[in-house]
């Protein structure tokens, strides 16, 4: 028997299991890049008209931190602009799912100790979870390429939009198979490999946004600056894909070599002692909570005051990029402003747009919190606790309320910091207390999504991970429903549709009221329906 | 005084029937063994009395209160080990058990029960200092024991609760039940380990597809069971039969004169149990005469 027998088997295991997640996932983001690309183009009749409206937008740097610079001034090349690297975090995000899936997870839950006793080799698991992830993403950049090449696109550029997307998803199945190997739980798994994604996207962000050569040349040190760098419909640089297969051979072997220096169920670092006795914080259901989230929170928290910082430091960048007296012009045009006060509008609508991304990711914190509800019943913790003096409700809130504080807080602690670099690098930029007031108008619209995982984990533990494809959901449609031309009251069923930002300084008490009403009614929602039905 | 009474308890997952009209009184200072076949309903049973599940029908109350309404305050008065229990992975045993104590009372329950602990964790000899995820099987079990039995709860609802621990543990265990009894304190022990049944408990009632088929202390049912007999006949060849022990005497004046040797045995807790698991619920009283030479006939199926 050699290390590899059985991953036939575990592949077609593997991918039986998975055989909802990885076509919906390839359909929906297919759906997302020919969607959009179809839109934009039926919107402009072209490019000329395209580069016109768009051109400043692309330039700017809240768009280059986010979506990249644009790949060309073709009417393909733009229109595709948005989808091209959230579509490949999108990519990633699905090889990190499937890889941690069914390796930390399966070894968590002891399933892959039940195989590993049959015939099945040591490497075989992690094997068939690293083939199962180059299949998935294979077969949703192919679909994407299908279908941009279905609606008249270029096949070159669509094979290398196609490209791009592999890029992350090689890149973030490697990190997710040495991710898995680092700690014994798949939350941590998760951690490692969430964390890297982010540092990898912030470094192609500070490399695609600098000014000086050696500032740029960070994005080579990031495959999403690779993929940054392929430029699909332009000078398509497919063989791109060639250090990213690289990377991901490189890193699966890293993964290999860690994996055979340690156990099954184990991590590398080997479990220390600890206390004989509970320390003072914990007794009871909150302590306890919050002892489960703490190192969670404690990453999230990381994460935002660096963001925060870096996006505040690009602020000055506005500055260098209107040197130019006609685009100073245009610009002002464009947004409706005399020239004297387009640094101030130019570093507002930056702010206000890195605001309502960061939203979408404190949303995504706190829904993870709740969802640790769900970890918990289905790991049949929750009954040692409820059956030991702690009421349902209590339990509910000891998950929900920190949920939504921290929520808040990461947007608090990010605009404060933003707002304060960026001042402070640009007397023009807003000040710290507007900056603050527009997070926190974005807020509500995070609080909905967190409360709709309320609701999903007081409904069953089964259907709480779906609030991540709402999450999902809710991004989309606020983000691109409109580039997709979808229709008004679909975009208007995410709460991003309703955060109004812009300008910042003033409250849009209707949305604010409304979307926390909608956010609380969720998490009560929740809570009875928790009340209420069987546990465990 | 009943501490747990349970009729027509009905649960449905799906279309499966777990319970099926299950009747069940436990009176005060018992040890109840509960017993019957995998899937029969005794988990089930056990988590709706926790008020985890929600039964579809039939009424249950503990100290005459719904277990459903008023959970959290019949929970500060019991306490629960299931029989598969999972741990936080970094939470030390030491502190899983002071959170369970302080689930339950706050920070004066782990104080309240501070010697309690300490002898239990000697007794069962457990090492309170490791990480949740590095126990193994058994001290996981030992770590929801002690959280139960230190604060001496007025009744233990335990499902499988020594299950994974070696004979040694299973010992203190049982030294436990007897403390547990002695003190007039009531439990209701789930349990395939039918000497650790037969050691401790006074009662049983053993359940067969969400039904109880015989609820009695265990001297009932031995009376009630099937005495087996043989008798070598006068021509040399063994005959024996499962009669009631009421008619063991005449089973044997039945044989003849020439009846040259008689063996009566009681039937075994496991035979007695065995029979009431199986398909068909009666209990062996009919008298089967068998005439092979062999005589013994296993009732196990
Ligand atoms: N959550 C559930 N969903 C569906 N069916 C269930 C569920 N829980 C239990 N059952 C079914 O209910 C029946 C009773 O199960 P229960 O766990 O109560 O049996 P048990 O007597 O405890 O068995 P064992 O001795 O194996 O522990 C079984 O047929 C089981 O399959
Ligand atoms: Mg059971």
């Amino acid at each position: 028997m050699t290390s590899l027998t059985g991953t036939g088997a575990l592949l077609r295991l593997a991918a039986r299991r998975d055989r909802i997640l990885i076509p919906v996932s390839a359909l929906a983001l297919t759906a997302l890049s020919v969607g959009s690309a179809q839109a934009t183009v039926a919107l402009y009749p072209d490019a000329a008209t395209a580069m016109k409206e768009l051109g400043p937008v692309l330039a700017s740097p809240s768009a280059l931190a986010l979506y990249g610079p644009a790949t060309t001034t073709s009417l393909e090349g733009l229109s595709i602009f948005k989808t091209l690297l959230m579509g490949a975090v999108f990519v990633g995000l699905l090889a990190y799912a499937v890889v941690r899936r069914h390796t930390r997870i399966e070894e968590e839950e002891g399933r892959l100790e039940l195989l590993g006793a049959g015939a099945i080799g040591r490497q075989a698991p992690l094997t068939a979870a690293v083939l199962l992830a180059v299949i998935a993403t294979i077969l949703t950049a192919a679909l994407s390429v299908g279908g941009l090449i279905g609606i008249g696109f270029d096949p070159l550029g669509s094979l290398a939009f196609g490209a791009t997307w592999e890029i992350a998803g090689l890149a973030m199945t490697g990190v997710t198979a040495v991710a898995a190997q680092l700690t014994a739980s798949a939350r941590g798994t998760a951690g490692w490999a969430i964390g890297a994604l982010a540092v990898l996207y912030l470094l192609r962000a500070l490399g695609d946004t600098a000014t000086t050569d050696a500032g740029r040349a960070l994005r080579w040190f990031s495959p999403f600056g690779w993929a940054s760098q392929v430029f699909p419909y332009g000078s398509n640089r497919i063989w791109l894909l060639l250090p990213a297969v690289a990377l991901c051979l490189g890193l699966v072997a890293a993964a290999f070599a860690l994996l055979e220096r340690r156990d099954l169920g184990a991590g590398l670092l080997p479990a220390r002692r600890g206390r004989t006795h509970a320390p003072r914080g914990l007794a009871g259901p909150v302590g306890l909570a919050w002892r489960l989230l703490r190192p969670g929170v404690l990453g999230w928290l990381i994460g935002f005051v660096l963001l925060g910082a870096v996006y505040g430091g690009l602020v000055a960048q506005v500055d260098t990029m209107l040197s130019d007296a006609s685009v100073q012009q245009l610009l002002a045009d464009m947004a409706g402003v005399p020239v004297a006060s387009l640094l101030a509008s130019l570093t507002g609508v930056y702010a206000a747009t890195v605001l309502r991304f960061m939203a979408v990711a404190a949303a995504a914190a706190g829904i993870g919190m709740v969802l640790r509800l769900a970890t918990e019943e289905r790991a049949t913790r929750t009954e040692a606790v409820l059956t030991t003096g702690t009421g349902r409700w209590r339990w509910y809130a000891a998950f929900v309320a920190p949920a939504a504080v921290v929520t808040g807080a990461l947007m608090v602690i990010m605009a404060t910091v933003m707002g304060a670099r960026g001042h402070a690098a640009l007397a023009a930029a807003p000040p710290v207390g507007q900056v603050l007031q527009g997070a926190l108008e974005a807020v509500p619209a995070a609080w909905v999504l967190v409360g709709l995982a309320g609701l999903l984990a007081g409904w069953s533990p089964r259907v709480a991970p779906y609030a991540w494809a709402g999450l999902g959901l809710a991004f989309v449609l606020g983000e691109f429903g409109t580039t997709m031309r979808l229709p008004q009251w679909l975009i208007d069923v995410s709460p991003f549709a309703h955060v109004t930002v812009y300008p910042l300084g003033t409250w849009e008490w209707g949305n604010v009221v409304g979307l926390s009403l909608v956010a609380a009614a969720l998490t009560v929602a929740g809570g009875i329906l928790h009340r209420r039905r069987d546990l465990g | 005084m009943a501490v747990i009474e349970a009729i027509g308890l009905r649960k449905m997952f799906g279309t499966t029937a777990a319970l099926d009209g299950l009747d069940l009184t436990v009176t005060q200072g018992e040890v109840h063994g509960f017993l019957g076949p995998n899937g029969a309903g005794k988990s089930t049973t056990l988590r709706i009395l926790l008020g985890l599940l929600r039964a579809t029908g039939g009424t249950s109350t503990l100290f005459g209160h719904d277990p459903w309404r008023d959970a959290v305050s019949l929970h500060r008065r019991l306490a629960y080990v299931p029989g598969d229990v999972t741990v936080w992975p970094n939470l030390t045993g030491g502190e899983i058990i002071d959170l369970l104590l302080a689930l339950r009372g706050g920070r004066t329950e782990i104080a309240r029960t501070q010697s309690r602990r300490a002898q239990l964790l000697t007794d069962f000899d457990l090492d309170p200092g490791k990480k949740g995820r590095s126990y193994s099987k058994g001290n996981r079990q030992k770590i929801a024991l002690i959280a139960a039995l230190a604060p001496d709860p007025e009744l233990l609802l335990l499902d499988e609760p020594t299950a994974g621990l070696d004979p040694l543990m299973e010992q203190v265990f049982q030294a436990e039940l007897v403390r547990t009894r002695d003190q007039g304190r009531t439990v209701l022990l789930s349990s395939h380990i039918l000497s650790e049944v037969e050691k401790a408990c006074t009662v049983v009632t053993i359940v067969r597809a969400g039904r109880v088929v015989e609820s009695g202390s265990l001297a009932d049912l031995r009376h009630l069971s099937a005495t087996h007999v043989s008798a070598r006949l006068a021509d040399g060849r063994v005959v024996d039969a499962h009669v009631p022990p009421a008619e063991v005497a005449a089973w044997v004046a039945a044989r003849g004169p020439g009846v040259q040797a008689v063996t009566a045995t009681p039937p075994t807790l496991e035979e007695l149990f065995l029979a009431r698991y199986g398909d068909t619920a009666e209990a062996p009283t009919a008298a089967d005469e068998a005439a092979a030479p062999t005589g013994r006939r296993g009732r196990r199926r």
